[in-house]
């Protein structure tokens, strides 16, 4: 008991101090998970619009895919992004397997389809309102799209958010691809395991902490967001 | 940020001193040729259904066609024909001859019977349809506020368009179809469950455009209305639509027995 208050005790201490190292693991993270989050956005808002909007032969197995993928184990995500990037594999020529990079790539394959899905359905309840009245505007299927992801901004913002709350906690895939390596691919996930498999948990309880932090934060913005459009009720 | 909207975001709830709407005129702008707008031989059918069966209307004659008749006669579908958001299953739909195009969708300005509010300000609303119907970035902001200004708006420009009242969102969105400069105006039912305040300000809305030029079809269930508003009353049942006849023979001198029995007011099944 003395030595779990005692590590507690020094964690505080490594974050009120601003341990060099767990600033470095809490950095890479949000630097990591922060690009995935971009990249995954970039491909999944538009897909999941899109999705919402045009009508085409398999539109329902599209569908049932995207949200099947929402549950995609991360290390069998981490496995497909291994098998790509190993020497052995088609792009393993890049040579970006543990690296940073790999990680990104590894969570924007996990996060992105949760990004498609959200904003398929989001986008397709407020199509059903917005159809006719943009039509009658003239406005073709790209402006459609476009303009109802905008329409949708503040529901979509929150979407993001829960991709980053992903993001952010996942251990498996990147610790496949990144390898956990000091310094270099060492995240707060992978770090947390690593510390506390090596029993020092005076760090792992400081990412652990952080971590918790973040969030319990990117919730907590999401509920303010929701709270402030209902408040406004215009959005 | 306009006064009133940023009086009502420091105090919110506060009520603001009502501001009387200066009405200008609605503006008139050009563009591409829709006229006449013209729909023949139109079937619709859902389910074995025909819901519009034969239907044939055109909108020419400069201002307010009444298209009156009994709840699922086809009168909202017909409109919506007419503005090329459906495609007819039999018959063809013209804009100046040709097939309607979302290049001059613009130009036919469509209002529903429950408006769809853009989820921005009113002006921003406005701006939009100024945008998608090609005017320059620099003219838009003018533009709006003159449209709003038009509808005795433009003191609501900042304030978000979906908490507005039903009669402010139902004007606003007249002034939005009216904001590009159409040369057809369809209105389906654009004052129902509205207050007399909001009726009175709408169809002051409809009767200077009508007046302006534009070529107006009025989807109305209200008698009353039509004796208002219309030039002409084209009656609608079964799917199929009578000829146009003025205003004064369609209530005086009803061309059918169903036309006959709606003007009676007796149940037209």
């Amino acid at each position: 008991m003395d030595d779990l208050s005692g590590a507690f005790a020094q964690a505080f201490r490594l974050i009120a101090g601003f341990d060099p190292d767990l600033l470095e693991i809490v950095t890479l993270s949000l630097q990591v998970s922060l690009s995935a989050v971009i990249v995954a956005g970039l491909i999944g808002l538009p897909a999941g619009a899109a999705v919402a909007v045009m009508r085409f032969p398999g539109r329902a197995v599209v569908i049932a895919v995207m949200n099947a993928m929402m549950g995609l184990p991360p290390v069998v995500a981490g496995l497909a992004v291994y098998l790509m990037l190993s020497r052995a594999g088609p792009l393993g020529d890049w040579g970006l397997l543990y690296t940073p990079s790999a990680m990104v790539i590894a969570q924007t394959v996990l996060v992105a389809p949760i990004i498609a899905a959200l904003t398929r359905q989001a986008i397709e309840d407020l199509h059903g309102d917005y159809d006719e009245q943009l039509r009658a505007f003239g406005i073709g299927r790209s402006g459609m799209i476009t303009t109802l992801l905008w329409e949708a901004r503040v529901g979509l913002f929150t979407v993001l958010l829960a991709g980053f709350g992903r993001a952010i906690a996942e251990v498996g895939a990147v610790i496949m691809v990144g390898g956990n390596i000091n310094h270099v691919t060492r995240v707060m996930t992978t770090a947390i395991a690593l510390e506390t498999s090596k029993g020092a948990l005076e760090l792992a309880l400081g990412l652990g902490i952080v971590l918790l932090v973040i969030v319990l934060g990117v919730n907590a913005l999401a509920g303010l967001l929701r709270m402030g459009v209902a408040g406004r009720a215009h959005a | 940020m306009h006064w009133q909207g940023f009086c009502a975001w420091v105090l919110p709830g506060v009520p603001m001193p009502d501001v009387a709407p200066r009405i200008t005129e609605p503006e008139k702008f050009d563009g591409p040729e829709v006229l006449p707008v013209s729909g023949r031989e139109l079937v619709v059918e859902r389910d074995g259904r025909k819901l519009v069966d034969g239907a044939a209307l055109t909108i020419d004659q400069p201002g307010v066609t009444a298209l009156m008749g009994p709840n699922g006669a086809g009168k909202s579908l017909l409109l919506r024909l007419l503005a090329g958001l459906i495609a007819p299953d039999h018959g063809t739909v013209t804009w100046a001859g040709t097939a309607p195009d979302r290049l001059r969708a613009s130009r036919v300005g469509l209002v529903f019977h429950r408006p769809v509010m853009l989820r921005r300000t009113a002006l921003a609303n406005v701006a939009f349809a100024l945008k998608v119907s090609g005017v320059a970035r620099v003219e838009r902001h003018d533009r709006a506020l003159a449209a709003l200004a038009s509808g005795g708006l433009e003191h609501l420009a900042a304030s978000p368009a979906r908490v507005l009242s039903g009669g402010e969102q139902q004007r606003l969105s007249l002034v939005r179809a009216l904001a590009p400069g159409p040369q057809a105006l369809l209105l389906d039912e654009p004052t129902a469950n509205l207050d007399p305040g909001s009726t009175l300000a709408i169809e002051d809305l409809i009767v200077r455009s009508a007046e302006a030029g534009m070529r107006i079809l009025l989807v109305t269930h209200d008698p009353a209305q039509a004796q208002r508003l219309a030039d002409r009353i084209a009656f609608m049942h079964d799917g199929q639509v009578e000829a146009p006849v003025s205003a004064d023979s369609f209530f005086n001198e009803p061309a059918s027995a169903k036309a006959s029995a709606f003007v009676a007011g007796r149940l037209v099944l």
